[in-house]
């Protein structure tokens, strides 16, 4: 029996490497013009299908067309640029912009290091200098639906953090990215540790997907200070995300984080988050529309020598497409600051975007925000991107 | 009594039930997962991540896709850069070893397909939406709809060595009907060969070269980019001089400009259908060419007999 199977293969083996189109036998196909001819191609005779079983291989399929002539730089990473140049107007005594500023370019090497991970790299320039914004490999091929990560990263705490600045729908970060997260203009909060995913399908063809993630205690230029080496800073999130028909989805997701917070040896922070995001884009009728609301909702609780301050945060914005090439978008946003939660400051924006290609985009906005204790702040913003290279797709 | 009908119903169920586990099979577009469900039969499940009726070049990465793609056996896609904005991360996030690019389970659609319009000297952005690896709008000539069919039949039957003859007697069957129709779309649009027609994002070339129809002009100036209205006025008097009968158009593009054009030059504004679902009439890659035929031979027919 062995035997017979052994040599079945075989026989199947040695017709494959003698090139022998088995699958032609029994119905003698045209061969694909590539150049179409004029004549007609043969009709085969659909011969009644008694395939007996000796080596019913297929052609196998010819080799890829598309690949290029062999060149040096084939193993490199892909490179891209994206500038991001600001102009204000305007007086923020608060948080003042220079009248120009190239905020930020970003340069993102990309590659696949082996068959197990890939790395991705991002370095800012700013005039403050270089930055590692992310620099981190992901394994790709754990077993029960897991992937790791390992590096520094953008923490999975929400949505908007886990967007890079381009991505964002307005030229700024809303307010709880600074009172709450306490990072700068700009930036968002990143860790350098070990991140793990994994894949959980609910019933409805439902995606969920739950992070468990655990960084160096000293992170986000201030928001967590270790007092020892021990003293780690975790971070879980679980996101659920489910389409309603062609045209509508939502996602929804919780984030929790603690930390110390080095105001004391003992004293720490748990960072709470609950976000929304619903996105309207039809894929027939009314082509160059689409709507997004995105809301997040922070809670922060500080111990500090002076107490604990309990510090909320929340903003909703919404973005509509108007054409091809045009969007409009309104955000609301207040936040208590987490290290003194008496002062909470406000503020709403308006965008207005125009795109002249996938690859650049103007933006103008007006934002209103009134600082505690009652300072207010008018600006417009003036924002000019551009993308260079083989940036990659980002994550939705 | 009671026996028979357990016995019955054993039997009805056996019957019902395939006795093979079904391969799971997501492509990019709906044409893919029409031909993998003509060659597949039973023994396969399509899913396409692109309606027929959406621009196959803004898909969105939603992560529904990853669930797809996690219990995906075989991920058939068109290649040459047409995915590059949304299928790379829900690959890698599908946390699927077997569908990465080189895997068991990736099919790239246009290995040995005709692909036209391989630029050959620098490519740059200035020139727009260009493919640095050819047109990917290739399935659109039912000679590659054949060779597209065979490398699925062959990587099948790679996946799923029990089901060979099947896949093999399917292929078949596919490839009788495509010749078929072959026969039927070139009597059809035969005697319009050499007309020029006007499309509005260039996604026909493998059609038109096909049908022995040639490209006059784009609405689009440049791919991806709208038409300037400086364009515009150089479009209609290339078609006025030219008295090009049609345009074509996708369903998802803006008909507004397209219109107006048609309007100015007497032309025909045809929404012809680039992929499988595009209409409900076009349900598979077969129908799929009879509705744009039809559709091109009438218009084409219609113009001949008014002109004078």
């Amino acid at each position: 029996m062995r035997l017979r199977t052994f040599l079945f293969f075989a026989a199947g083996g040695l017709a494959c490497a003698l090139g022998v189109q088995a699958q032609d036998a029994p119905a003698p196909t045209p061969t694909p013009s590539p150049t179409p001819e004029p004549v007609a191609t043969p009709v085969p005779t659909p011969a009644p299908v008694a395939t007996p079983a000796p080596a019913p291989e297929p052609t196998p399929a010819p080799e890829p067309a598309a690949a290029p002539a062999v060149n040096p730089t084939f193993f490199n990473p892909a490179i891209a640029v994206i500038g991001n140049f600001l102009a204000s107007v305007g007086h923020n005594p608060v948080q003042p912009s220079p009248a120009f500023q190239v905020e930020e370019s970003e340069v993102s090497f990309q590659a696949i290091v082996d068959p197990y991970a890939r790395a991705d790299l991002f370095l800012s320039f700013s005039n403050e200098g270089v930055e590692v914004e992310e620099a981190y490999a992901t394994f790709l091929t754990l077993p029960w639906q897991l992937q790791a990560k390992g590096g520094k990263f953008k923490m999975q705490f929400g949505k908007i953090n886990t967007m890079h600045l381009h991505t964002l729908p307005w030229v700024d970060e809303p307010l709880p990215m600074q009172d709450i997260l306490l990072q700068p203009q700009g930036e968002s909060w990143a860790g350098e540790g070990v991140s793990v995913s994994k894949l959980i399908e609910l019933p409805g063809d439902t995606f969920s997907e739950a992070y468990f993630q655990v960084i160096d205690g000293s992170s986000g230029g201030g928001l967590f200070i270790a007092p020892t080496k021990g003293d780690l800073t975790y971070d879980g999130q679980y996101r659920i995300f489910r389409d309603f028909g062609d045209d509508h989805n939502v996602e929804v997701g919780f984030s929790y984080v603690y930390g110390h917070n080095g105001t004391s040896p003992t004293n720490t922070t748990s960072l709470q988050n609950a976000h929304f995001v619903y996105r309207w884009k039809p894929l027939q009728g009314k082509p160059y529309r689409s709507f997004i609301l995105r809301s997040e909702y922070f809670w922060s609780q500080r111990e500090q020598p002076d107490g604990r301050q309990d510090a909320q945060g929340f903003f909703v914005g919404g973005d509509y497409q108007l054409g091809r090439r045009w969007y409009t978008g309104a955000r609301y946003e207040f936040s208590d600051r987490a290290t003194n939660a008496s002062l909470r400051d406000k503020g709403v924006a308006a965008t207005f975007t125009f795109m002249p290609s996938e690859f650049s985009m103007l933006r103008a906005e007006y934002r209103y925000r009134e600082y505690a204790p009652g300072i207010r702040a008018n600006e417009g913003f003036l924002q000019i991107q551009f993308a260079i290279g083989a940036h990659g797709a980002h994550p939705f | 009594m009671k026996r028979i009908a357990v016995a019955l119903a054993t039997l009805l169920t056996l019957a019902a039930s395939p006795a093979f586990a079904t391969m799971k099979v997501v492509t990019s577009l709906q044409d893919f997962s029409s031909i993998a469900e003509a060659v597949g039969g039973p023994r396969v499940e399509v899913f396409a991540l692109a309606k027929g009726y959406q621009d196959p070049h803004f898909v969105e990465p939603k992560p529904s896709f990853i669930l797809k793609l996690s219990k995906a056996d075989l991920l058939i896609v068109a290649g040459l850069e047409l995915e590059i904005g949304y299928l790379p991360p829900l690959i890698d996030q599908s946390r699927n070893e077997k569908i990465r690019p080189g895997g068991p389970g990736y099919l790239d659609a246009s290995a040995g397909c005709d692909i036209l319009e391989r630029p050959t000297g620098t490519v740059t952005r200035a020139m727009g939406d260009v493919h640095p690896f050819g047109n990917p709008h290739y399935w659109l000539d039912p000679d590659n709809g054949r060779v597209i069919a065979r490398a699925i039949a062959a990587r099948l039957t790679q996946l799923d060595p029990p089901g060979a003859s099947s896949y093999a007697a399917n292929l078949a069957a596919f490839e009788a009907k495509l010749t078929e129709g072959q026969k039927r779309w070139d009597a059809a649009l035969g005697p319009y060969a050499g007309a020029e027609v006007v499309t509005y994002h260039n996604s026909w070339p493998n059609f038109l070269k096909h049908f022995k129809l040639v490209a006059a002009g784009y609405v689009e100036p440049k791919p991806g980019v709208p038409p300037s209205p400086a364009h515009v006025v150089e479009l209609i008097n290339l078609m006025i001089e030219k008295k090009i009968p049609v345009i074509l158009i996708e369903p998802y593009f803006d008909q507004k400009t397209p219109k107006s054009v048609a309007e100015k030059t007497g032309a025909t504004l045809l929404t012809f259908i680039p992929s499988v679902g595009g209409v409900p009439e076009a349900k598979d890659y077969i129908s799929l060419f009879d509705y744009d035929v039809k559709l091109l031979a009438g218009a084409l027919a219609a113009k001949k007999g008014t002109r004078p």
